[in-house]
């Protein structure tokens, strides 16, 4: 318990999906210029994360590393990165789908973000750090909703930041994506105060 | 020959992914906090950038245009597998400080963007001669930025110490180096500065009459020149963003009217 608690803290906010490993950097500038729409965002990129990184374990172990096929010496591993955007591609055309038919509600909310996730490089990130990182099932898909929580954190926060310097006069070259990209560094500033933590 | 010399320009000046079409920048913040890191970064994604326009190009014809994504997908993913082993096994150290970012070269937006917009439409030749043009447009932007800021953070370059250190205790005056320009926040400082840069020299080059090609990257949250909109069905992020707010604020006022009535 400890152990999945220390990786969730570690995973959220000490080393921040967008502001220390620097992934999914695009919608974090493409979609945060309304509070709301970030917050929707950030929804899907957790509903999604969380279930590709226990598709991706669960492959993981019974397929690519599979006991049995060890042990004829045959070592799957080496396919890890084809599989795994493979899965994820075809894994949010499937989850979409699914929402659009049986939760319409879901669907509503979290629908349009999910097509710009697919080729998002949080999630192959997130799947390809839970092998390196040598995680078992339970612990990958508490890593990868921490992840994404962390990112959830990181857009809403700068939606709110950037609906007050709508109002703020900058200079002429930095408006638009600099200031934005301005903000960012502070708030990582601001995030590196949490390294103490663990 | 003429189309190969131009390609190959167009890649390093005119449309320098780093510069000027601001593209793949996941990886220009991650990998940039040493000149080696970039320099490194830059060559995996030429190699993979170079085979992949060369295969794609030379399949343009056999594979079907519904599956033509996927295809590419696999493609570039096992391109990159491929990279990421011989860098496992001759630079053991690079491997190891760029880490999960080499298997990431496959969502790297330039070589699916190459793919989609240059190499499925052209012949092999100046296929090829785009994919080293872009690649190497990509490991300059890379490399400078990188250089930029080892110097300021460390004052080194390429690992060589070249600003002599300040050494407080024994009175020696010299260079005390900017750490945070090493650590994350510096990548999106630096980064925040050439987007800067770029809008003013930008705005130069348009009162000359000669404008530069457009940002068309994630960074202008621009999704519709990107090579991968058609895996996430060529919505801007933005467009779509906009309608899911549109409609919830049509129907906070439907409900507020009913409140009203």
């Amino acid at each position: 318990m400890k152990e999945l608690l220390l990786i969730a803290v570690g995973s959220a906010i000490v080393n921040n999906v967008v502001l220390s490993q620097f992934l999914g950097i695009c919608p974090f500038l493409g979609v945060s210029k309304k509070t709301e729409t970030a917050a929707g965002m950030g929804g899907a990129v957790v509903f999604v994360i969380t279930i590709s990184s226990f598709v991706t374990a669960v492959i993981y172990k019974y397929v690519l590393a599979n006991e049995f096929l060890r042990s004829k010496g045959i070592d799957l591993t080496y396919l890890q990165t084809i599989v795994f955007i493979l899965v994820i591609a075809a894994l949010v055309q499937f989850v979409e789908m699914f929402l659009k038919k049986n939760m319409p509600p879901l669907y509503e909310s979290l629908g349009v973000y999910l097509p710009l996730i697919t080729t998002n490089c949080a999630v192959l990130g997130v799947a390809l750090t839970n092998v390196t990182k040598e995680y078992n099932i339970l612990e990958s898909v508490v890593n990868g909703f921490a992840t994404a929580t962390g990112f959830l954190i990181a857009i809403v926060i700068m939606a709110g930041l950037r609906e007050k310097i709508e109002y703020n006069d900058i200079p002429k070259p930095f408006q638009g994506t600099a200031i934005v990209l301005v903000t960012a560094c502070l708030m990582s500033i601001a995030f590196m105060g949490f390294s103490g933590m663990i | 020959m003429k189309t190969n010399i131009e390609r190959l320009m167009n890649g390093l000046i005119k449309e320098n992914p780093t510069f000027v079409l601001m593209l793949g920048m996941c990886p220009t913040l991650a990998v940039t906090s040493s000149a080696i890191n970039g320099l490194g970064m830059g060559l995996s994604t030429t190699v993979v950038l170079v085979f992949s326009n060369l295969l794609i190009s030379a399949f343009r014809k056999v594979i079907p245009n519904g599956v033509r994504m996927p295809a590419f997908i696999v493609i570039v993913a096992s391109l990159v597998t491929m990279v990421q082993f011989i860098m496992n096994a001759y630079t053991p150290s690079l491997s190891d400080s760029l880490g999960v970012y080499i298997p990431l070269i496959v969502v790297n937006c330039i070589i699916l963007g190459r793919a989609e917009s240059y190499a499925s439409k052209n012949p092999v030749v100046p296929s090829i001669f785009d994919g080293i043009g872009m690649g190497l447009g990509f490991t300059v932007g890379l490399t400078s930025i990188g250089l930029l800021r080892e110097i300021l953070g460390a004052g080194q370059v390429f690992g060589m110490q070249v600003l002599p250190l300040a050494d407080k205790a024994n009175g020696v005056a010299g260079f005390t180096p900017i750490t945070i320009f090493v650590m994350a926040p510096g990548a999106f400082l630096v980064l925040a500065c050439l987007v800067a840069v770029m809008n003013i020299v930008r705005a130069k080059m348009d009162a000359k009459g000669k404008p530069l090609a457009e940002p068309s990257g994630c960074l202008s949250g621009d999704c519709a020149h990107c090579g991968q909109s058609a895996m996430c069905t060529g919505r801007s992020a933005e467009a779509a963003a906009e309608a899911v707010t549109a409609k919830a604020e049509k129907a906070k006022a439907e409900e507020s009217a009913g409140k009203t009535e």
